[in-house]
């Protein structure tokens, strides 16, 4: 048995991949998850450890339980189809940064103690941010900066959290903390929420995701706000204030994402709109909704990273993301076009595809619990993904009116990118049962009953008859060139301008003292003027000169005081 | 874009499109019949409204289309907004 932290086969990869090109580097690209994949599946089993002591800490950098198995599994698939998905890329620092962030989040779920988790919190943050810089523009260099911030800031306070709660407990093992742990226990929820894009807290990912690289995106999206998911699952479980954070995370993105017209921007709400079904399950905190938070984890990083994917072979195509500008697509890229649908399939829960099984668990933990209003929500909020992400997304980019743009399909790697997540999609839908083995929880569920599959079709077609019936009214939303003001306001808008208005409130104060004092003394000189004192020579206004003149006089007579040794 | 003799595709027929949304008209009525047939376990109270999921997706859908519509008035603004548009490529300007 050999145990070794997973983390450690993608950091060689990623200096492998930095001095190789052309077909090795493609190679190690899918060799690093693939290896990974067969070396959890076959020699990690639950139990497993690996520590090491530094500084007298105990770092456990190898903790197995099915939960961070199961994202270990998850996040092998992911960057595989991710490393197929952006193989023709020649960047090499996007390479590096690839390997690196996926490898860090392996490290996170592994991690046994707070220290190595905050440890792999920042590589996270840092390799991830490559990716959107990578872009090259300059939007995505300040967007990629306001990231960082953010992400950074979660490292910090997870930090802080972890020390108080060291010093409180005396342990640094990272297992259940909740909240009664007290300031340690909001700081670490904080911390993670960040990363978990909580309300208010969400705007460095519907602004960095769409400014990175077409590749950047699908890599971003399933790490970074699944890692958090992990974390808050553990640290977390049961706390009341999630249902409340969660619920509000999947109804107000809906929103945003009916009226965004970046079509990647618009999969940017609808990622935390999904995060916050997985929020809502970790707060409810039964077997039922903590298995359905992680299966669905586990489903939306193939089905996000699908869209995503297809949107980004949109972009490599056409070079244009915007709705307003699209349409009619399905004409050149028939191929990515029923990739990109099974992708909206999935992630709206259709029966047979993989939102539904792990969707559903969620669903249903809320009816057990007696949560109804949160229900209905939630209800509102599944309804309003089928509108945005199911609908919307397909229909603009490929539908809609044609707007005689005419491109090739998506390059042959792309596709086998998009073939691989659909062909899971499926797979989960309609067997969910392999993906409810992995779970961690001891549940009996299945989701394939008259009442549910009738309720979510009933859901879904008048949902979609609602789209059919506002288009043809037209009361949809035209796709418009624009911003909408979202929290980040508060940073890039109110903060500069408040500074820029200090700025010029001090600056007009300093204009209006030195005139006052100008005017004073001038009016003091006047008066000078008019005394007889005013005729002496001393009296004259003198030039700068005579004052450097007269200061080298003073300094020379010292220096020629001290040279003599006089005065002492 | 000057594809002169291009090709007819499947939704340039107008015809395909209404045979289209026949189809789907045609599946939503089935789904509501089979509301009155099939019995659906009820969880909360206001499921026992017939075809209930049917009319909350229809109705979440349209209030969610209007609110968002509304919302667009209060916090649309231009492109260039947060005044950063520098080095970003556009396709096609008008």
């Amino acid at each position: 048995m050999i145990e070794l932290p997973p983390f450690l086969l993608y950091y060689a990869a990623a200096l492998a991949v930095a001095f190789t090109r052309g077909l090795q580097r493609q190679v190690i690209l899918l060799a690093a998850p693939v290896v990974t994949g067969l070396f959890l599946w076959l020699f990690i089993s639950p139990g497993s450890e690996v520590t090491f002591s530094v500084m007298s800490f105990e770092l456990t950098l190898l903790r197995v339980d099915k939960l961070s198995l199961l994202f270990g599994y998850l996040f092998c698939i992911a960057s595989f189809f991710a490393g197929i998905f952006s193989l023709h890329v020649e960047d090499t620092k996007q390479h590096v940064a690839g390997l690196v962030y996926a490898g860090s989040a392996l490290g996170a779920v592994f991690s046994g103690d707070l220290i190595s988790l905050f440890i792999f919190w920042e590589l996270l943050a840092i390799s991830s941010v490559f990716l959107i810089w990578a872009r090259g523009t300059e939007r995505a260099l300040k967007a990629g900066m306001r990231y960082l911030v953010y992400q950074v800031l979660s490292g910090v306070l997870l930090l802080a959290g972890a020390l108080i709660y060291v010093s409180n407990t005396g342990s640094l093992a990272f297992n259940h903390i909740g909240l009664d742990a007290g300031l340690a226990g909001w700081l670490i929820l904080i911390a993670f929420g960040i990363k978990s894009a909580f309300p208010f807290l969400h705007t460095w990912l519907t602004d960095g995701y769409p400014e990175a690289t077409v590749t950047g995106t699908v890599i971003l999206s399933a790490f970074t706000t699944k890692v958090a998911v992990y974390s808050l699952a553990r640290g977390f479980a049961g706390e009341e204030i999630l249902i409340y954070i969660g619920v509000t995370m999947a109804c107000f993105p809906i929103f945003y994402a009916v009226i965004e017209n970046d079509l990647r921007k618009v999969l940017a709400y609808s990622l935390i709109n999904q995060v916050g079904f997985m929020v809502t399950g970790i707060g409810i905190g039964t077997a039922l909704a903590l298995n359905g938070a992680v299966a669905h984890a586990f489903s939306d990083v193939i089905f996000k990273g699908l869209l995503f994917m297809s949107m980004g072979a949109v972009l490599y195509r056409v070079n244009n993301i915007n709705g307003s500008d699209l349409g009619g697509l399905y004409k050149s890229m028939p191929k990515t076009t029923l990739l990109c649908i099974v992708g909206a399939l999935s992630i709206s829960a259709f029966p047979l595809f993989s939102g539904f099984v792990s969707k559903s668990m969620v669903m249903t933990a809320l009816m057990e619990e007696q949560h109804g209003y949160f229900w209905l929500l939630m209800l509102f909020a599944s309804a309003g993904v089928f509108h945005h992400a199911g609908i919307k997304i397909p229909y603009f980019a490929f539908f809609h009116h044609d707007s005689g743009i005419r491109t090739e399909e998506a390059p042959p790697n792309m596709l086998v990118a998009m073939a691989v997540a659909a062909a899971l999609c499926v797979f989960i839908g309609s067997q969910p049962q392999f993906l409810y083995a992995l779970l961690p929880w001891e549940v009996d569920y299945w989701p394939y009953d008259v009442t549910h599959v009738l309720a979510q079709m009933q859901l879904l077609f008048f949902s979609a008859l609602a789209f059919v019936w506002l288009n043809k009214q037209g009361l949809y939303p035209p796709e418009l060139r624009s911003v909408n003001l979202d929290a980040e306001w508060f940073y890039r808008r109110l903060l500069p301008a408040g500074a820029q208005r200090t700025v010029r409130l001090l600056s007009d104060a300093q204009r209006s003292i030195v005139t006052t004092i100008t005017t004073r003394v001038q009016g003091l000189q006047k008066e000078f003027d008019k005394s007889p004192m005013s005729k002496y020579y001393l009296a004259e206004s003198w030039p700068t000169g005579s004052m450097v003149f007269w200061i080298s006089a003073i300094l020379g007579i010292f220096l020629l005081l001290d040279l003599f040794g006089l005065g002492r | 874009m000057s594809d002169e003799k291009e090709k007819v595709y499947f939704f340039d027929r107008p015809k395909n499109v209404d045979r289209l949304i026949m189809g789907f008209y045609a599946i939503c009525v089935l789904l509501v019949i089979v509301d009155f047939v099939v019995h659906r376990h009820i969880g909360f109270s206001w499921e026992k409204i017939p075809a209930f999921y049917a009319i909350y997706g229809f109705v979440a859908c349209v209030v969610l289309v209007v609110i968002a519509k509304k919302m667009r008035t209060a916090l649309m603004r231009e492109e260039g907004y947060y005044d950063e548009r520098v080095g970003e490529k556009r396709v096609d300007d008008d």
